[in-house]
């Protein structure tokens, strides 16, 4: 297939999930923000969307101090936010309008749907009544997406730049999602409030539709430990670090050509030591240190990718 | 519904003709709330299928719909025959016209065509001298634009021979209207146009540079910026080869490849959907981003062929269109079986001066313009344009020919008063390869404004299905 081609599709499928795990988060703060609060755990919360995102400061020149309303709209609608709900939808379609010949026009339907219904959208509208409704919206576009892609395409190399994009991204968001959360919820713990604990870390678990999950894997109270356990190591659990880069590497695998050897090992061994990895040693490391150096080994992924694959070179 | 043009579906008694009975009877039966919603769903179906085409200079992600008309063009058999006998003449003769030029120049020492309208256009590209391509084809792919005049008579508006766009409406608006109205195609036995891409991919293939086994064959877009990308999209996926952009290919000792993700793979054959201009930088505009630089030589080598040819534009430019007749005579021996529409070369003092004097009652236009920009027409301008254009003609006669205003047939049309006839044309896809090929029919375009003589997309046109009935 053509480079270029993989890579809209791989960045398609990168905004779209990207999109996803952004209303997911906006949504966990909105429900939070349904239970009483001290005003030092609303802002903390609200700001921690904008650090997931590496957008602190960017936001602050903008809009100075954090309100709900205010991130809420910055992440939903600001166009010149690269990260907002706008910004990584119309990426998205502007991803797969460039190469719509490749994938079926069912998911170019799809897609184009989404983006034209969104742009349809009255953000004071939206923002004043139903914002709950639009993430859950903005999920179920993303859901429909992936379910038009893997029950409509031929699982050929098209079809795995599309996985790899996917699951790349999810890894790097899922565990963006769990450092900054967690990080928070140890500071707020300290206060001692359980209950309040106990909500922050539920809502964790829901943001990544891990509640139940954890309810049927653990059949025990929330912890900590356990949570973290969950997001990183649990391969059966379809957001966690794990099971993404298991996606990863199977897809890499399968699209391998003349110069992406080094590019399959680094994943296979960033994989395997997730199946094998305890969760123990990993809070020997500490887990915001241990993220961290997920989270570069994911970017150096992506540079790889994109140097094997998607930049078209003059190769051989 | 009188009114001084040839109406597609009334004779001038009033009565429907014969092939448009069945139709009018439906459209009389049909509710018309139920009508209203079929066009209100398939705007919906358009955007959402996303036919639409990029309006320069508009925001990203917005896209313009062409317009829709739900009332089919319908030709009988016998029409339809005579007019697709007239176009394969007619293709077969540009392509022979094209060759001679590009070698020997037969017709320019016959003196049949002036040697100077040819040599010294811009169209005509000396790299192309002497130059053997495949069969000897140079426009495989031509969209000639009839008009219908007078009584009915079909006529030749232009021959469009360098990168002729629409083919794509004309199959989404045949599955647009056989998705919203299943039940006419119940009635009316409709000759079909969807095996126009496999007809064109067979085309392609049967171009190939010599001694290729299985040649690979690619489209070659500007990008999704260019207006007409959902067309090339179309075909690419419908043919099922590779969608490209220029930077996608490059050049290496004369043999073109595309850059993929198992590495560099040979292409054969590219229909490329760019002007000459952009092809090649090395060559033609050193500005040009769209283009692959070394493409040309690589043609030249015989290594990859294109479709169209480099330098078709010098046979359908309008100072060369008044020849057409001739070249027909010259080349085949016959008659031509298509009219040319009597044209005034400005470049003529007689000409000109007769044209300067009819201002009013004539279309003038530029010789190189296209897609409807910088042209007058006459009846429908008012007096400060015919003066303003009487002074660009003054300026510059040579770049101007004139034409009598044709009252174009016209169809019924569904407007916001209701149902009114609008005027039209006709751009059939003819297909040269092995041998010549069309699908029935083509694109009818409309021109949605009372009176408006324009029916190009960019000047707010629209399309109708169009349907040649089986006999």
């Amino acid at each position: 297939m053509l480079s270029r081609t993989a890579d809209h599709l791989y960045w398609m499928a990168r905004y779209t999930e990207r999109a996803e795990n952004v209303a997911r988060m906006l949504d966990v703060n909105f429900r939070m923000s349904l239970l009483p609060q001290t005003p030092e755990q609303i802002e903390q919360g609200w700001g921690a969307v904008l650090g997931v995102n590496g957008l602190q400061d960017a936001y602050r020149e903008l809009h100075g101090t954090v309100t709900p309303e205010k991130v809420v709209r910055y992440m939903v609608f600001d166009r010149d936010n690269p990260s907002s709900i706008y910004s990584c939808l119309l990426a998205s379609r502007e991803n797969i309008r460039a190469v719509r010949g490749s994938v079926t026009s069912e998911m170019w339907e799809m897609q184009n749907s989404t983006w034209l219904e969104f742009r349809a959208l009255d953000p004071e509208k939206v923002l004043g009544s139903d914002i709950g409704e639009m993430f859950e919206w903005v999920r179920h576009r993303s859901h429909l997406s992936r379910g038009v892609t893997v029950g409509t395409m031929l699982q050929d190399e098209d079809f795995r730049f599309i996985r790899l994009g996917s699951f790349l991204e999810r890894a790097d968001n899922t565990a963006r999602i769990l450092d900054v959360k967690y990080q928070a919820i140890e500071l707020g713990a300290k206060e001692g409030d359980a209950a309040s604990e106990y909500y922050q870390w539920s809502a964790l678990l829901r943001s990544v539709s891990g509640f139940a999950a954890y309810r049927k894997v653990y059949r025990d109270l929330i912890t900590p430990r356990r949570v973290a356990e969950l997001l990183v190591l649990r391969a059966d659990m379809p957001r966690s670090l794990a099971r993404s880069m298991k996606e990863v590497y199977t897809n890499l695998t399968q699209v391998a050509n003349r110069q992406s050897g080094e590019t399959e090992r680094r994943a296979g061994e960033l994989y395997t030591s997730l199946r094998f990895g305890r969760i123990e040693d990993i809070f020997d490391v500490g887990l915001h240190d241990y993220l961290t150096a997920f989270l570069g080994k994911t970017d150096d992924l992506g540079d790889r990718i994109a140097q094997d694959f998607l930049v078209p070179v003059l190769a051989d | 519904m009188a009114g001084g043009f040839f109406n597609e579906m009334v004779d001038s008694d009033g009565v429907v003709r014969s092939h448009y009975a069945r139709f009018a009877e439906w459209l009389q039966d049909t509710p018309s709330e139920r009508v209203a919603r079929k066009r209100a769903e398939a705007d919906t179906l358009f955007h959402r299928v996303g036919i639409t085409f990029a309006v320069y200079g508009e925001e990203e992600g917005t896209e313009r719909l062409i317009p829709f008309d739900i009332v089919p063009r319908i030709l009988p058999a016998a029409e339809w025959n005579a007019l697709s006998a007239g176009l394969r003449q007619r293709v077969k003769t540009l392509n022979l016209f094209l060759h001679d030029i590009y070698h020997g120049q037969e017709i320019l020492k016959a003196g049949r065509v002036p040697a100077d309208h040819v040599l010294k256009n811009a169209q005509y590209r000396p790299e192309m001298q002497g130059l053997d391509v495949p069969n000897g084809i140079y426009a495989h792919v031509a969209g000639v634009d009839i008009v219908r005049a007078g009584q009915g008579e079909f006529y030749v508006l232009e021959d469009n021979l360098r990168v002729p766009s629409g083919v794509s409406y004309m199959l989404e608006d045949r599955k647009m209207m056989m998705r919203l109205f299943p039940e006419l195609f119940a009635r009316y036995s409709v000759a079909p146009v969807e095996h126009y891409p496999d007809m064109l991919l067979d085309s392609l293939l049967s171009i190939s540079p010599k001694g290729v086994a299985d040649p690979v064959v690619v489209v070659l877009t500007p990008g999704a910026y260019n207006s007409a990308y959902f067309e090339h999209a179309f075909l690419a996926q419908q043919m099922g080869v590779e969608l490209v952009e220029g930077q996608d290919l490059f050049v290496r000792s004369d043999v073109v490849y595309m850059r993929t993700t198992q590495g560099p793979r040979r292409v054969d054959v590219i229909y490329r959907r760019v002007d000459d201009d952009f092809l090649d930088p090395l060559v033609f505009r050193k500005d040009s981003k769209l283009g692959v630089p070394g493409l040309l030589s690589a043609y030249r080598s015989g290594n990859v062929t294109l479709c169209n040819a480099i330098g078709t534009g010098v046979a359908d430019d309008k100072s060369i269109y008044p020849y057409v007749p001739e070249m027909v005579r010259f080349y085949l021996g016959e008659e031509p079986l298509l009219n040319n529409v009597p044209t005034y070369m400005l470049r003529k003092p007689d000409d000109l001066k007769y044209v300067q004097a009819h201002l009013p009652e004539l279309v003038v236009k530029e010789v190189h313009g296209s897609g409807g920009y910088g042209m007058l027409i006459g009846p429908a301008s008012s007096k400060a344009q015919i003066e303003d254009f009487r002074k660009r003609i003054e300026a510059a006669p040579e770049k101007y020919i004139a034409q009598p205003t044709l009252s174009l047939s016209a169809c019924p049309t569904f407007v916001e008063s209701g149902v009114a006839p609008r005027h039209i044309d006709l751009r059939p896809f003819v297909l040269s390869g092995r041998e010549i090929n069309m699908v029935p029919g083509g694109l009818t375009r409309v021109a949605l404004s009372e009176g408006s003589l324009v029916v190009n997309s960019s000047q707010g046109g629209g399309t109708k299905d169009t349907w040649v009935l089986e006999n």
